[in-house]
């Protein structure tokens, strides 16, 4: 788990992540697929600017592009949504750390690691 | 067993987390309340968490820093939303710049906890939610790196 959060992909995807607008672009295109000349009308910023900008995160895997007639429209990666189980489970690691401490914090015996059984929905 | 259940909506991204300690409601809520009792487990042991400020009041605000191996501070901040003493609280969680002024470009955690009365102890339900996967997927990289460092603090204390 923690060998493929450090994978180059996922630096990747974190620096994309990085800066403000292109976390805007991924939020948007994420809803509903839109053009690069629609996204450019959104932020103060050139076109050339915002084509960068889905560059980056096309690199990172977090948005794909296809062309349609004369307009480039960008869509949000379907893969990386599927990403958020993973980082749930992450998430569920520090907090059952976190419980671990409390527990002994509390004077309770520490239990043994084992995996437990949880439910997603 | 301490951790009886664990429920995760990868569309709503919430993590739903229900413990039980074998200690009465009151002392559970201490750890909660008292930010002593609190800098012994909200950081992981390679990442101990410092409370500066601790205003435990309704819209009230904290503010900590968690401090690395190296010596590198990671500054956050909480703002209670809710307290129901001694029944649960809800705050929310976010970074904060050096000077322990709130990050806005980083991600928040909401959470809401709620503590139950129950035979031969105290059970403790965690809600963590995110606004974004994007939230999420930065937060949980950043506490995973921390889970790192600590694993590799353990494998040395083995070692030597």
């Amino acid at each position: 788990m923690v060998v493929e959060m450090l994978s180059p992909n996922v630096d990747r995807v974190f620096a994309a992540l990085s800066d403000a607008t292109r976390r805007d672009i991924v939020e948007r295109v994420m809803h509903a697929e839109e053009s690069v000349s629609s996204l450019a009308r959104r932020y103060s910023m050139s076109f050339a600017a915002v084509q960068k900008h889905v560059a980056v995160l096309e690199r990172a895997s977090l948005v794909t592009k296809r062309t349609s007639g004369r307009e480039r429209l960008v869509t949000g990666n379907v893969e990386s949504v599927r990403a958020a189980a993973q980082l749930l489970d992450d998430y569920e690691q520090i907090w059952r750390g976190r419980i671990d401490r409390i527990a002994a914090l509390l004077g309770e015996p520490a239990e043994p690691s084992t995996t437990h059984p949880s439910n997603d929905s | 067993m301490t951790v009886i259940n664990v429920v995760k909506d990868t569309e709503a991204l919430t993590l739903t987390l229900t413990a039980e300690f074998a200690a009465p409601l009151d002392r559970v809520w201490q750890v909660w309340a008292d930010p002593r009792q609190l800098e012994q487990w909200w950081g992981p042991p390679t990442w101990p968490a410092t409370f500066v400020d601790f205003d435990f009041v309704p819209g009230g605000r904290a503010t900590y820093f968690m401090t690395g191996p190296d010596g590198d501070k990671s500054h956050g901040w909480w703002q209670f939303m809710s307290i129901d003493e001694p029944r649960g609280l809800e705050l929310a969680d976010g970074f904060a710049s050096d000077s322990g002024e709130s990050d806005d470009t980083m991600p928040k955690t909401q959470m809401a906890v709620s503590l139950d009365e129950m035979d031969g102890g105290t059970r403790m339900t965690f809600v963590g939610s995110f606004d974004s996967l994007e939230d999420m997927e930065r937060l949980t990289a950043m506490g995973m790196a921390e889970g790192l460092t600590e694993a590799a603090g353990q494998i040395d204390a083995l070692l030597t």
